[in-house]
């Protein structure tokens, strides 16, 4: 079988590197397919520090982010809601994000997140 | 001690379902659940949220579902415990022996835990030294608000619970209210009323602070607060107050001997029962190869288990499988002619 080079680079643009870092230091980078959230990407690939307990519905405050800043003014504001749930996370701060509320697009490939010490 | 077929931890939808499924067949349960009502994730998180995904229901809110699954098993009668929790589970040859936080016993063949992602407990403040005081001068609710007053209350929370209290406290205590931005969630009136307490000084307000450590030789003293550029500042207080919603911890669930992978419990799908004979998890709690965290897989999950404990509770009967359209049994059962 030949694999369309053509197709295969559509494909492979329709993803973005996000890269995920633990408290400890630990890295992971992986590509998430555009339309997922920050907080899928992580969970779909095993990454620790992510919970989601309430599965993305910003009902729980345990996909918990830090987004430094040359990062945080390129996303998608803030909905109504968030920042109520964000006061409710583990030592949230001005950087801080759900990540389940940001949704992966090309604009996004590079994005790194900090997760916190702990999500409850 | 209370003697059942079945106990099931956590009044959640997949528990509820499992007790109808129960009832069904013509089983007793009890219900116990740490909140103080029914209904689970579904009331605790998102009452008002839609859900578009229960079956032949296009739309409806998780309180909708809560209220109409009470109604559903309200034929069975069956005992709801709520605002406590299953501490201990032992075995008794072949029954367990249940143990609450409240001091309740249940004695039954099976327990089936419905759990979701564990039970809903406050969320602490993250510093160490805040440990030292918990229960005692650093508290997450008010059982008695008489032992504030002529305190010092330092209160940490942009939410109602956190307005209310500190307006109410303001009459008898000299309080101070921190919260780590200057917008608050809590209703447009409470927080016009704080405004005004904290323009007469009644009340002092620090908004962009949250807390960095609590200090007392014995018994509490001060608390520090911080600002994010790392400004400090310390107020003098005999209570520490926090208000910061609701985590959900696994809690004693992890110490009963159950397999664990990650924080789920893995069962078999025949009948959903856990590494223990007679402890079955149903719903988000459960985890199997294909597991999807969808209430209508925990019904299916809840009407599974409810038949193998049918196996335990009745263990000289056989479990013969009807309809509940056609079955006079079930009808006498609802309650229906």
């Amino acid at each position: 079988m030949i694999t369309c080079p053509i197709f295969f680079c559509a494909y492979i643009r329709a993803m973005a590197k996000i890269k995920y870092i633990e408290y400890n230091g630990q890295e992971h980078v992986v590509e998430v397919q555009n339309g997922l959230t920050v907080m899928e990407g992580a969970v779909q690939n095993d990454i620790p520090g992510i919970d989601a307990d309430c599965g993305g519905g910003m009902s729980c405050a345990t996909c918990h982010v830090y987004v430094k800043e040359d990062w945080y003014d390129k996303l998608p504001k803030k909905e109504m809601g968030e920042d109520d749930m964000l006061d409710q996370a583990y030592e949230p701060n001005s950087n801080s994000r759900l990540s389940c509320q940001i949704s992966v697009s090309d604009d996004l490939d590079g994005l790194t997140v900090h997760m916190p010490e702990k999500q409850v | 001690m209370i003697k059942t077929d079945v106990v099931i931890v956590g009044a959640g939808p997949t528990g509820l379902f499992c007790a109808h499924q129960l009832g069904i067949i013509g089983l007793k349960c009890e219900i116990v659940d740490n909140l103080d009502k029914i209904g689970g994730q579904c009331i605790e998180l998102y009452p008002d949220k839609p859900i578009y995904d229960i079956p032949a229901v296009p739309e409806c809110t998780g309180e909708e579902l809560t209220n109409n699954l009470i109604e559903q098993i309200k034929p069975f009668k069956f005992n709801f415990h709520l605002n406590d929790r299953v501490q201990e589970l032992t075995n008794e040859s072949d029954n367990w022996v249940v143990k609450t936080t409240s001091g309740k016993k249940f004695q039954t063949p099976n327990v089936v835990i419905a759990g979701g992602v564990g039970s809903f407990e406050p969320r602490k403040f993250p510093t160490k030294s805040a440990e030292k005081f918990d229960g005692t001068s650093v508290l997450y609710s008010i059982k008695d608000k008489t032992i504030f007053k002529d305190k010092s209350v330092a209160i940490f929370g942009g939410g109602d619970s956190a307005l209310d209290w500190a307006i109410e406290l303001s009459n008898t205590s000299k309080v101070s209210l921190i919260h780590r931005r200057d917008e608050f969630r809590g209703a447009p009136a409470s927080v016009q009323k704080i405004q005004e307490l904290s323009e007469k000084n009644i009340i002092n307000l620090f908004t962009k602070y949250s807390i960095k450590d609590v200090n007392g030789n014995g018994s509490l003293e001060e608390v520090e607060i911080k600002s994010e550029a790392g400004e400090s500042k310390i107020i003098k207080a005999d209570y520490v107050l926090g208000f910061f919603g609701l985590i959900m911890q696994l809690g004693p669930i992890a110490g009963w001997g159950l397999n664990l992978d990650k924080k789920a419990i893995p069962v078999n799908t025949e009948n959903f029962e856990t590494n223990k004979k007679g402890i079955f998890a149903i719903g988000d709690i459960c985890t199997y190869p294909g597991k999807l965290k969808l209430i209508l897989s925990g019904f299916h999950e809840g009407a599974l288990a409810a038949r193998g404990c049918f196996k335990y509770a009745r263990p000289n009967e056989k479990y013969r499988f009807e309809f509940t359209t056609a079955s006079n049994t079930i009808k006498d059962r609802l309650g229906v002619k």
